[in-house]
């Protein structure tokens, strides 16, 4: 548990407190297979994931982008019958090391769900959950942390009148905000989004994706979708998964004007998937 | 074979409107018949006990002891056994409950125990222990459900045997072979203790399932969030899934809470006392119990005429101790119910 001071809290504030330089390697896959029970789900995938920009994963359904993603914050553990082979690092360590502290990890690797799932709590205690159970027990640390996350997630203005009702009668943008604001509270260092916006109408999507690009200066984020034309307007960089495997991974621009593999640019002019 | 769209005769299977419409009424019909006889059956149970049994209600019926060989007097002590019985049954029944619902459900693999052997014969050489572990979980699961089930399906008689047999003639004489020294009984015969925990055994089958039941109305989807903001599954359980399944947990203890409130055979040999001109005192004391009031009126009394009025009015009080206790339940419910919803 940490106590937090009120300097350690003003310098979080000023800026994230991730060192890691923007463009340089954040998380590095190497060889990485992911397994269900007999189904091999991932094959050697081999990428690096800059600090500091967003990193899009497309591909048809079923191409395991979202395993993929879920292996970072090793959320595919809850399955039994999972396993990884190969490595995976965040600022070089291992994450699927026997030492690694599972717990610590996830809260260093936020994670925002295609679904909205904020819990059946008030606004003010979903995003102080993560606080919470990280041990912020002073209500005047729990307060400020509270607004500056929401402030981050752009929903400050809309929600502060009404922190003490219910999440549930925010509207769907709202709530995916909340759950973005709930995974910044714990202060991350990387961001996952698993189709963030994929059941969001066209202006709480506009939302979100503006709030990505506020984000990248200071998380590094990756982020699923289904949506091409959402990965050429936020991300910097491009992975193309298809079958498990990785098939073009390079600057988002080159991915879609001039792709070198074939099947990228079918995928990408929508003659499949 | 191909059918032919436009092949008019394919229709003509199909019966006339008319008859399904007739078909329809009838399936209706007897649906309604049926809750119209199950109305009509609580109201004459109810109408009788209240037309015969309200009129003897006073204070000094529920003040007093029974008197002149229970033609007369009170049912002061049968009420107080039955509140102090039916307190200690949950306080007993609910924990273990609970907790046993809550491992079931958050901690062994959903998996049932053939997927998990499927994924055991998978697994590579550095995960087979982790399969296995599964495995011998999943079955622990499966284990414990069919016992649970068939828990239920046990006649409450025989609780009350295995009462007299566990608790009173095994861990009882033992307790007194060890604490009283000069050969006394004390806790080798039937009291508040032993009948309160045959009672929790004939309820945990209830409240097991509805707790389960209740933890799975709770959306993965909210377990999946708190973990990634990096909670361990027992700080997900306590704050998240447990306040989410509290209304459905509250229903199933309040069910069988007024289930056990009711019975009498399984407190027949383990403590209920036919008549008895004190309060119980301690867990070792025996008690009156107002279902077994009921049945000793009506079957045990020298004179079963006498008695009607008391009988009437005792069951009238049980049957309205049974709806305070549900209505308890319902109203707690509710509230949790909306306090959840505005995000207390």
């Amino acid at each position: 548990m940490t106590v937090e001071t009120r300097e350690t809290r003003a310098a979080r504030a000023s800026a994230s407190q991730d060192e890691t330089p923007p463009g340089s390697t954040k998380i590095a896959v190497r060889d990485f297979n992911f397994y269900y029970g007999d189904h091999h789900v991932l094959h050697d995938i081999t990428m690096e994931i800059p600090a500091k920009e967003v990193t899009a994963f497309i591909g048809p359904s079923g191409c395991g982008k979202s395993t993929f993603i879920r292996s970072i914050n090793r959320m595919n553990d809850i399955i039994p019958g999972s396993r990884a082979r190969g490595t995976l690092t965040l600022d070089e360590q291992d994450l699927y090391a026997p030492s690694i502290d599972v717990v610590a990890l996830r809260r260093k690797v936020g994670m925002v769900f295609q679904k909205s799932n904020p819990f059946p709590k008030s606004v003010y205690e979903n995003v102080a959950y993560g606080l919470r159970i990280g041990g912020v027990r002073d209500r005047r640390v729990l307060d400020e942390l509270v607004e500056q996350s929401l402030q981050r997630a752009a929903l400050w203005d809309e929600v502060k009148d009404r922190m003490g009702s219910s999440a549930l009668a925010l509207s769907g943008g709202q709530q995916q905000r909340l759950c973005i604001a709930r995974a910044l509270a714990v202060d991350p260092e990387v961001l996952l989004m698993d189709e963030p916006a994929s059941a969001l109408d066209p202006i709480a999507t506009q939302k979100i994706e503006e709030l990505i690009y506020e984000l990248k200066s200071n998380y590094t984020i990756v982020i699923v979708t289904h949506n091409m034309q959402q990965a050429a307007r936020v991300s910097d960089r491009t992975a193309f998964f298809m079958m498990g495997k990785l098939v073009e991974y390079d600057e988002t621009n080159t991915i879609f004007m001039n792709p070198t593999e074939k099947l990228t640019e079918d995928y990408i002019t929508g003659r499949f998937g | 074979m191909s059918i032919d769209p436009f092949d008019t005769t394919l229709t003509r299977v199909v019966p006339q409107r008319r008859r399904r419409r007739f078909g329809e009424k009838i399936g209706i019909g007897l649906l309604a018949c049926s809750v119209i006889l199950i109305l009509a059956i609580l109201g004459v149970i109810l109408g009788d006990v209240i037309i015969h049994g309200a009129g003897h209600i006073s204070w000094a019926f529920i003040s007093e002891s029974p008197r002149q060989g229970m033609t007369e007097g009170g049912i002061y002590p049968a009420i107080i056994g039955t509140t102090f019985l039916v307190l200690l049954m949950t306080v007993a029944a609910m924990p273990l409950g609970v907790g046993a619902a809550v491992y079931l459900h958050e901690y062994t693999p959903a998996e049932t125990p053939k997927q998990a052997w499927a994924l055991f014969r998978s697994a590579q050489r550095g995960d087979r222990r982790k399969a296995l572990t599964t495995y011998l979980l999943s079955l622990l699961a499966r284990g414990t459900r069919i016992a649970v089930a068939n828990l239920a399906g046990v006649p409450s008689i025989v609780f009350g045997l295995f009462g007299l047999g566990f608790f009173i003639q095994f861990v009882g004489s033992a307790m007194d072979r060890a604490t009283q020294p000069e050969g006394q009984i004390l806790w080798g015969q039937g009291n508040l203790l032993w009948a309160a925990l045959t009672l929790a055994l004939l309820t945990l089958p209830t409240v097991i399932v509805a707790t389960e039941e209740a933890l799975r109305t709770v959306p993965e989807e909210l377990r999946a969030g708190s973990i990634a903001l990096g909670a361990t599954r027992w700080e997900t359980i306590r704050r998240i899934v447990l306040p989410g399944a509290l209304p459905g947990i509250l229903t199933g203890a309040i069910l069988g809470i007024s289930r056990g409130a009711g019975e009498v055979a399984p407190i027949l040999f383990t403590g209920a006392a036919y008549y008895l001109p004190y309060l119980p005192e301690d867990l070792s004391s025996q008690f009156m119990h107002l279902g077994y009031h009921v049945y000793i009126l009506s079957t045990q009394s020298p004179d079963v005429e006498a008695t009607k009025p008391v009988l009437y009015g005792t069951v009238f009080v049980l049957l309205l101790l049974t709806f305070l206790l549900n209505l308890t339940g319902v109203l707690i419910r509710a509230r949790t119910r909306s306090k959840l919803r505005s995000g207390g």
